[in-house]
């Protein structure tokens, strides 16, 4: 088992004819994924790989029935791609692509939720569940089948946590990069309910980095809703205020956006934050054998319902937006040489 | 990415949003002759990617020319937070009867931008939220209906009772909406936006921050870029496509993948080193960052050593292998090079790099305490 993707994934990949595009896709074959087709426009009738390439998303759905996509499509044309996608009828829509306006992706993140659909990115890796599929650039040598959940907000991190699993002999279910950038189509919570919700996922671990308030949001909703282990490791804790760390979304504004501020959130809830990701499996196996003695902490907690799951996120967001507003500003000067 | 209050006033006059006459100086004649021009008394003020110009002696008042040029004198070339200042907006000054804020930003939480405004005007917007929020009035705007004239005018009597400053204060709430969208901005504010004795109401400041991500498609907001406050370092790096971010420490940083990048800092951080820098060379395997990256590093004095830390999903580590043997053949480093590659093609790479005999670990947290011990540094 496994979350938004398993062996009954049928994945199209649009900008399949590009170089990432066409690279990613025989990677993906390889590990499994079925992937049925594939779209550029003025490429149709090709094929790449053996995988039938179309003009159109309209089209490629009609004639494969795919349910998923994955985008390998330059910025400017990423947006586009999302909403064809989603108007096409996919349900699960990985955009891997970074550079994506975060002005853009406030009207397509709204859209592709009215047409019912997922959106997971951009400026993501993508998604792998062992032996079942893969959907993106997450390397398929690195992990291990298991029954620990990873969600992060990172690229390569998010493998060196992995791999520190697989080393340490915990397998996964389903890993899942949610994407650097400020505006995403799935967040922490979207995965930590899923998770909670996956038999086959017996402990979760969670990796964030500076900007933004997900992870603190996220920190309640674990509170209240997840029954199971949860470990952590948050990068940034070195990074300057005001300076964008590589991805768009790790900024420190304001004084908000902290690693210390996301470190505390977690803390406080019981999730133990790593201090390296070489710690994470260390920490988890401390958890999952405290977990055995005794009972699931929270008998009363039942599995979450979307109502209760909204207030709890409207609360969450509130506390935090409180205490953004409150929060003394650090003033830095920066130094010129 | 930042523009200059003089430039984003210029986007503000293009869309319509009524400012004070002026024209940017790069020296203390040029504001004599603009000050002349004008003809009437002026404000002087540095143009610093800064707040608290005003209270750091940057921004004043010159009655005529004479003065005006004085001004300029003493100005330009302040220091300012660091910054020194290269240009002023020497611009007309108006009498004002009233200041409010206006400031539009994504708000990441909702996904939607949000408009505030405050009767609390000409002062740091974060204070007046932390000291006085029921000053704040804010309104989440649906990113794909867009605002609606009603809305602006509700905000518009947040800070007017009179109907013809309302209109024109909506006026100006929607057309900065506008801005906000099609210059893809993060941030746009006008603090103090003022009102005249006979009834205008004006931006008197402006402030704009671009999205890095939607430059591509403004390139004329791009050629904006003030470089002269860019560290030259960060501003060679971003013309290769690296990300890279000078800190004050001696242990450089070369890493693939910002999430990966920022915890290599932190555990040299926390095995007791200082990172000099945030470095991400991307996904791609390309020699030629890697080349451009050891260049940028080594061009740091602070740096007694070095830490290349790859995690080969998709960059393959012997590309990687075969940039970092380019660079010592271009650059000879003279401070320690210790190489972390795990991945695809690792061992590969450590072939290529056999004869050049480098430190090596096989984790991340090894590589990061070998440079420490190597830089010499207790």
């Amino acid at each position: 088992m496994s979350i938004f993707i398993n062996k009954k994934t049928k994945l199209i990949v649009q900008g399949i004819t590009g170089r990432d595009g066409s690279f990613h896709a025989k990677q993906m074959k390889k590990y499994g994924t079925d992937v049925v087709g594939g779209v550029t426009p003025g490429k149709g009738n090709s094929k790449v790989a053996g995988i039938p390439v179309f003009n159109t998303m309209e089209e490629a759905v009609a004639k494969t029935k795919a349910n998923t996509s994955v985008i390998y499509v330059p910025p400017a044309f990423a947006t586009d791609a999302i909403f064809e996608a989603a108007a096409a009828g996919i349900k699960l829509i990985v955009c891997v692509t970074e550079g994506v306006p975060a002005n853009d992706m406030m009207k397509a993140v709204p859209y592709v939720k009215a047409q019912g659909a997922r959106l997971i990115g951009p400026n993501c890796p993508g998604l792998i569940s062992p032996d079942q599929s893969k959907v993106g650039i997450l390397p398929g040598t690195i992990v291990k089948k298991g029954n620990v959940g990873v969600i992060s907000r990172s690229g390569t991190l998010t493998y060196e946590a992995i791999w520190a699993l697989t080393l340490a002999g915990l397998g996964q279910s389903t890993c899942i990069g949610i994407g650097g950038d400020q505006v995403i189509g799935t967040n922490f919570i979207d995965c930590l309910e899923a998770f909670e919700n996956d038999p086959a996922t017996k402990a979760i671990v969670m990796i964030g980095e500076i900007g933004g308030s997900d992870e603190e949001v996220a920190a309640q909703f674990i509170k209240k809703h997840v029954t199971k282990p949860v470990v952590s490791f948050i990068a940034g804790r070195t990074a300057p205020p005001g300076k964008r760390m590589g991805h768009a979304g790790a900024i420190i504004s304001g004084g908000s956006g902290t690693a210390e501020d996301k470190i505390k959130a977690l803390n406080k809830v019981g999730v133990p934050v790593a201090a390296s990701p070489l710690e994470l499996p260390v920490l988890l196996k401390e958890l999952l054998k405290a977990s055995k003695k005794a009972p699931a902490k929270k008998k009363a907690v039942k599995k979450p319902v979307k109502k209760e799951v909204k207030e709890t996120v409207k609360k969450a967001k509130k506390t935090v937006a409180k205490k953004t507003v409150t929060k003394k500003k650090t003033t830095t000067s920066k130094k010129k040489k | 990415m930042k523009v200059h209050e003089y430039q984003a006033k210029q986007i503000f006059d293009q869309a319509g949003i009524p400012v004070p006459l002026g024209d940017v100086a790069t020296s203390p004649m040029e504001a004599f002759e603009i000050t002349e021009r004008l003809n009437k008394p002026v404000m002087v003020k540095a143009q610093v990617h800064v707040g608290g110009r005003g209270k750091a002696g940057g921004v004043k008042y010159a009655e005529n020319a004479e003065a005006a040029k004085i001004l300029a004198h003493k100005i330009l070339g302040m220091d300012i937070k660091g910054l020194t200042v290269k240009k002023v907006l020497v611009t007309e000054a108006v009498e004002i009867i009233s200041e409010a804020y206006v400031g539009i930003i994504l708000d990441r939480a909702t996904q939607k931008p949000v408009i505030m405004v405050s009767s609390a005007g000409g002062m740091d917007i974060e204070e007046v939220a932390a000291k006085t929020p029921e000053k704040i009035h804010k309104l989440y705007v649906d990113p794909v209906v867009g605002l609606q004239e009603y809305q602006a005018r509700n905000l518009a009597y947040k800070l007017f009772r009179e109907i013809s400053q309302v209109r024109k204060t909506a006026d100006i709430i929607m057309k900065l909406y506008d801005i906000f969208w099609k210059v893809d901005s993060s941030l746009v504010e006008i603090n103090p936006l003022i009102s005249t004795p006979g009834g205008d109401v004006l931006a008197i400041d402006a402030k704009l921050n671009i999205d890095g991500n939607g430059l591509f498609r403004h390139k004329d907001i791009a050629a904006m870029r003030d470089l002269d406050a860019e560290d030259p370092a960060e501003v060679k790096a971003r013309e290769a496509d690296l990300s890279y971010v000078k800190l004050d420490g001696n242990i450089g940083c070369i890493v693939n993948g910002a999430g990966l990048a920022m915890t290599t800092m932190d555990l040299v951080k926390h095995y007791g080193g200082e990172p000099a820098n945030f470095l991400d060379i991307g996904g791609s395997s390309n020699p030629e960052k890697v080349l451009t990256a050891m260049q940028i590093v080594l061009s740091d004095p602070n740096v007694r050593a070095i830490l290349i830390n790859i995690f080969g999903g998709i960059t393959r580590c012997d590309d990687v292998a075969h940039g970092i043997v380019a660079a010592f053949k271009e650059y000879n480093p003279s401070v320690p090079v210790v190489v972390r590659l795990t991945g695809t093609n690792e061992d590969e790479a450590h072939r290529i790099l056999s004869s050049y005999k480098l430190p090596t670990a096989d984790t991340l947290d090894g590589a990061v305490k070998k440079a420490i011990s190597l830089s010499g540094i207790e």
